[in-house]
């Protein structure tokens, strides 16, 4: 039994009087290795550790609660955020839906997410990555100019949920990526580009994939032009797919949904999207880099589908949304650390591949932006009301084909229009480091602003 | 990146005190603190510093009437670094025991491979001690008062219209203590309190929802809030949620945009403000590396960052690294003066202190961070500005922005937006963003008013978030592309 697991359940005994006690715990131990010019620049290691506490007491109106949390596991910490906790409550409405979740019966599926290698793997290996990871940036063109961050990281952690209501859950998982930013310069133009590697272990990790997608990327840009404002297809590569999913992914929040701040409520059963759509999120699938065996509230994941065929089917809730909904919790809570009290999220969300390759999409799609980053998407994309504008890189395609670079341009449309305008799906799933894995997607009557 | 701090917020980054009592007044004894440099030495390191740190943060939040949840926190430990050349070598620990102190030294020293520094005695003067930037701590104040003005914003919000279908209030604050020593006799310790407040609206029309959003932020204590702050914060939430029902897409292409006092700093904070950090610079992934005293923007622009605004959201005593703030002066009738500058950076490259270096906890190293950042008032007529555009875009509030410092291209996002018709301030016009390239648009600023005004923000940099003020009047681009959705 993990050693987690064994001292929150014995803070558990603490519980007072009629209280119900939830305690979250977690650790964990991470390296960070930054190169520069073939020498260390940065290298950091840490462990930390930390505990959340909820306290839950029934009053005639419903339960309220209250929450504490602690950076570390000494006894001083814990006992002032315990007591900190059983203040909080005081104060909190009373709540007709405010519970812990109880066990459910649904088995957590069995998966190896942790790799103890993270931890034998000598660090000087790990250091000759990051270098190593830079050196073959610098080399893959003579148009690279500067890697200014090229970086190996990894971390292993734990963390165990449970409560007087009888949740007893731990769960670990370890992870290590090569991320690299590189610039490339053709004497007048300056153009960046980001190459990425993520595994459970550094024996997983690809410094070619990293470097090249950099190198590639990078060069790809150079002599970028601003295009000219008019509406037409855009073609999102996978990173960026991923990223539009998992904005879509939040307005499936039951929490959002239950609060009013979803686009999709009250829909269920509606088509909201082309037929091409299918979503769904499943921790369980252990090719999904954020798959889990537990959610935070200790209740095993599942697999939830979401959209079928453009159909909205249903939504992700925690306990205190599935509550408010009238239904029961789809084992989707999500927590920030020990600062953050659960709530309903998409943790994996995967789309239904289509039939085509990324050559065969652009060639169907004939002429579009093809979409290779986004940038301001927190500040360009209102999740609640769906207008949707990001600026974006990334090259034109005409003839079906890729073409000439293009910078310094926004795709807007609304989510909810995108959704319904999607005219393709690739078969290119690409299991990416988030919330969601991606592929490439095509939509339609996107409006583009340029010069 | 930077945006308004609802957004981090959400995260529970920032969070605050409550009413613990403080421990003792030292986080750490001096002599304590003197062998923990000793032992980062050991092994040859040229520098080494110790930041311990106490954070204690408590919030509120306030959803559809119901108080849903307190949260107090604590997070307390030390970051230990050590220079060896070009490398620094970094451990943090929650452990603040003589042993937990030593072991991280030993850890953050493990990038001295070489060895044998020999013994080399660090002494450590008094500490200088800046005071509280709370009136009022936090920690002094009644939790059940906090729910008031909680409840409070809700009324006010509500009564603004029934279109009002959803409210969030937060309120939180952070009491951040930390003392920083370092081998070349630095030792300082602060005390900054944080209070922020917020409130989230939606609106429901025929047209489906939308938002609104006002915060209020301030390095100070609970002294910042009061019912009127609070009303005012609820009331331009409501109302512009409410008027964006009316909203029609924004339109798409270059327009001349009018930039309201307060949130319009991103635009500066974004356009230049983090490509003239020296980290980028150094490392000639900034478009404005080599350009000191050159004109890279209108003569308009005189851009200044100044961590000594008192009760300002960026506001500092002393920095990270234990410099005391400072104004800086960047960006001088357009031509460029100074980058903003960490400790090592400016001492390498023999400038003065500017006190940039910045951390969002222990468990971070220090980077170049902007403070409050802003644009010096002009001597045009806010009104006059708008009059004098013939067709354009007014931007009432900004939500935040992002940069690509080493190509200069950067976007910022309108949360409050009307069209501007024959002089006049017209219909309301759906959130997006705008985007340009941080050189070219310094050059279009074509009139700046005398209505300055500050707006604070969450500056994300790496993974650390850290608080920042960014400020204007209200002023003009001849021309930027609008990203919006209309053809």
């Amino acid at each position: 039994m993990s050693q987690l697991l064994e001292r929150a359940e014995r803070l558990l005994d603490s519980a007072k009087g009629a209280e119900e006690i939830e305690i979250y715990i977690s650790s964990g131990v991470e390296t960070e290795v930054r190169a520069y010019q073939g020498e260390i620049e940065n290298l950091s290691s840490a462990s930390s550790s930390g505990i959340g506490i909820r306290v839950l007491r029934d009053g005639p109106g419903g339960a309220q609660v209250g929450t504490a949390w602690a950076g570390s596991l000494d006894e001083e910490s814990i006992h002032d955020a315990l007591r900190e906790a059983r203040e909080n409550v005081r104060f909190a409405s009373e709540d007709e839906f405010v519970a812990f979740a109880r066990p459910d019966g649904v088995e957590p599926a069995a998966l190896s997410l942790s790799d103890e290698s993270v931890l034998t793997t000598p660090l000087d290996d790990k250091i000759a990555m990051a270098i190593e990871l830079e050196r073959r940036v610098r080399e893959g063109d003579a148009r690279i100019r500067q890697v200014d961050s090229a970086n190996y990281s990894d971390y292993v952690a734990e963390a165990a949920v449970v409560s007087s209501m009888g949740i007893r859950a731990a769960y670990s998982r370890s992870g290590a990526f090569l991320s690299v930013e590189a610039i490339a310069s053709d004497g007048h133009d300056d153009q960046t580009g980001w190459g990425l590697s993520a595994a459970r272990a550094p024996s997983g990790l690809d410094l070619d994939v990293a470097a090249s997608d950099a190198v590639t990327r990078a060069t790809g840009m150079l002599g970028a032009v601003k295009p000219s404002t008019m509406k037409c297809a855009a073609v999102f590569d996978p990173r960026t797919a991923a990223t539009l999913l998992a904005i879509i992914g939040g307005a499936l929040s039951g929490d959002a949904v239950v609060r009013g701040r979803s686009f999709f409520a009250n829909r269920v059963g509606e088509l909201v999207a082309s037929p091409l759509f299918s979503l769904l999120d499943d921790p369980t699938d252990p090719r999904h880099f954020a798959a889990s065996s537990h959610d935070g509230e200790g209740l095993a994941c599942r697999r939830n589908v979401l959209i079928k065929h453009g159909r909205l089917q249903a939504f992700v809730y925690d306990t205190y949304s599935a509550r408010r909904a009238g239904t029961s919790s789809t084992g989707s809570a999500l927590r920030g650390g020990i600062a953050g009290s659960p709530s309903a999220g998409c943790r994996a969300l995967q789309l239904a591949p289509g039939e085509e390759d990324q050559a065969a999409i652009l060639r169907n799609v004939g002429f579009g932006v093809f979409v290779q980053s986004l940038m301001g998407v927190h500040s360009g994309v209102n999740p609640i009301s769906g207008d949707f504008s990001v600026g974006v890189t990334g090259l034109m395609i005409r003839d079906g084909e890729l073409a000439e670079p293009v910078r310094e341009l926004t795709v807007a449309s609304t989510l909810q229009r995108m959704l319904l305008d999607l005219c393709h799906v690739g078969n290119d799933v690409e299991w990416l480091p988030g919330s969601a894995a991606g592929q490439t997607l095509a939509i339609e009557g996107i409006a583009v602003s340029g010069s | 990146m930077t945006s308004l701090p609802g957004s981090i917020w959400r995260e529970g980054a920032v969070g605050a005190t409550s009413n613990l009592r403080f421990m003792s007044l030292e986080l750490v004894e001096s002599d304590v603190l003197q062998r923990t440099i000793d032992e980062a030495l050991r092994r040859g390191g040229e520098f080494a510093e110790v930041f311990v740190e106490d954070r204690r943060t408590s919030s509120a939040m306030l959803d559809q009437r119901r108080v849903e949840e307190l949260t107090s926190g604590r997070d307390r430990g030390a970051g230990i670094r050590v220079v060896v050349g070009e490398t620094t070598g970094f451990a943090h620990t929650a452990d603040l025991s003589e042993k937990g102190l030593r072991d991280a030294a030993t850890a953050a020293a493990s990038v001295a491979r070489e060895g044998g520094g020999g013994v080399r005695e660090v002494a450590l003067g008094a500490l200088r001690r800046f005071p509280s930037s709370a009136a009022i701590e936090p920690g002094d104040v009644d939790k059940a008062r906090k729910i008031e003005l909680l409840l409070h914003a809700d009324d006010v919000a509500r009564s603004e219209g029934s279109s009002i279908t959803q409210v969030q209030v937060a309120l939180g604050d952070s009491t951040r203590r930390f003392i920083v020593a370092n081998s070349e006799g630095v030792f300082a310790s602060d005390h900054q309190v944080r209070t922020r407040f917020n409130v989230a609206c939606v609106a429901t029309g025929d047209s489906g929802m939308q938002t609104g959003y006002r915060p209020v932020a301030a390095t100070r204590g609970f002294e910042l809030l009061n019912p009127a702050v609070v009303e005012a914060a609820a009331r331009g939430a409501a109302r512009q949620a409410i008027t964006k029902l009316e909203a029609r897409p924004a339109p798409s292409g270059d327009l001349p945009v009018v930039l309201a006092s307060g949130s319009g700093g991103i635009l500066f904070h974004e356009a230049c403000g983090h490509g003239l950090e020296a980290d980028a610079i150094m490392k000639q992934a900034s478009v404005y590396a080599g350009k000191v005293g050159q004109q890279v923007a209108s003569p308009l622009v005189t851009l200044v960052d100044d961590g000594t605004v008192a009760g300002e959201w960026g506001y500092l005593a002393i920095d990270d690294e234990g410099h005391e703030s400072s104004r800086n002066v960047l960006i001088e009738n357009g031509v460029l003066t100074d980058y903003m500058w960490d400790y090592l950076r400016s001492r390498k490259e023999g400038r003065h202190v500017s006190a940039n270096g910045r951390r969002q906890s222990y468990q971070y190293l220090p980077m170049v961070r902007m403070t409050n950042t802003y644009l010096l008032e002009g001597d045009s007529d806010a009104d006059e500005i708008v009059a004098q555009t013939p067709y354009g875009v007014y931007v009432a509030q900004l939500g935040g922005g992002q940069v690509n410092t080493a190509t200069g291209d950067f976007v910022f996002g309108m949360t409050a937006a009307f069209l501007i018709e024959n002089g006049r301030i017209t219909a309301p016009l759906r959130d997006c963003n705008l985007i340009g390239n941080g050189p070219e648009i310094l050059r279009r600023v074509d009139a700046v008013a005398k209505d300055f005004s500050m707006m604070p923000g969450t500056c994300g940099k790496d993974g650390q978030q850290v608080p920042v003020g960014c400020g204007q009047a209200t002023m003009r681009l001849s021309a930027i592309t609008i990203g919006g959705a209309a053809a």
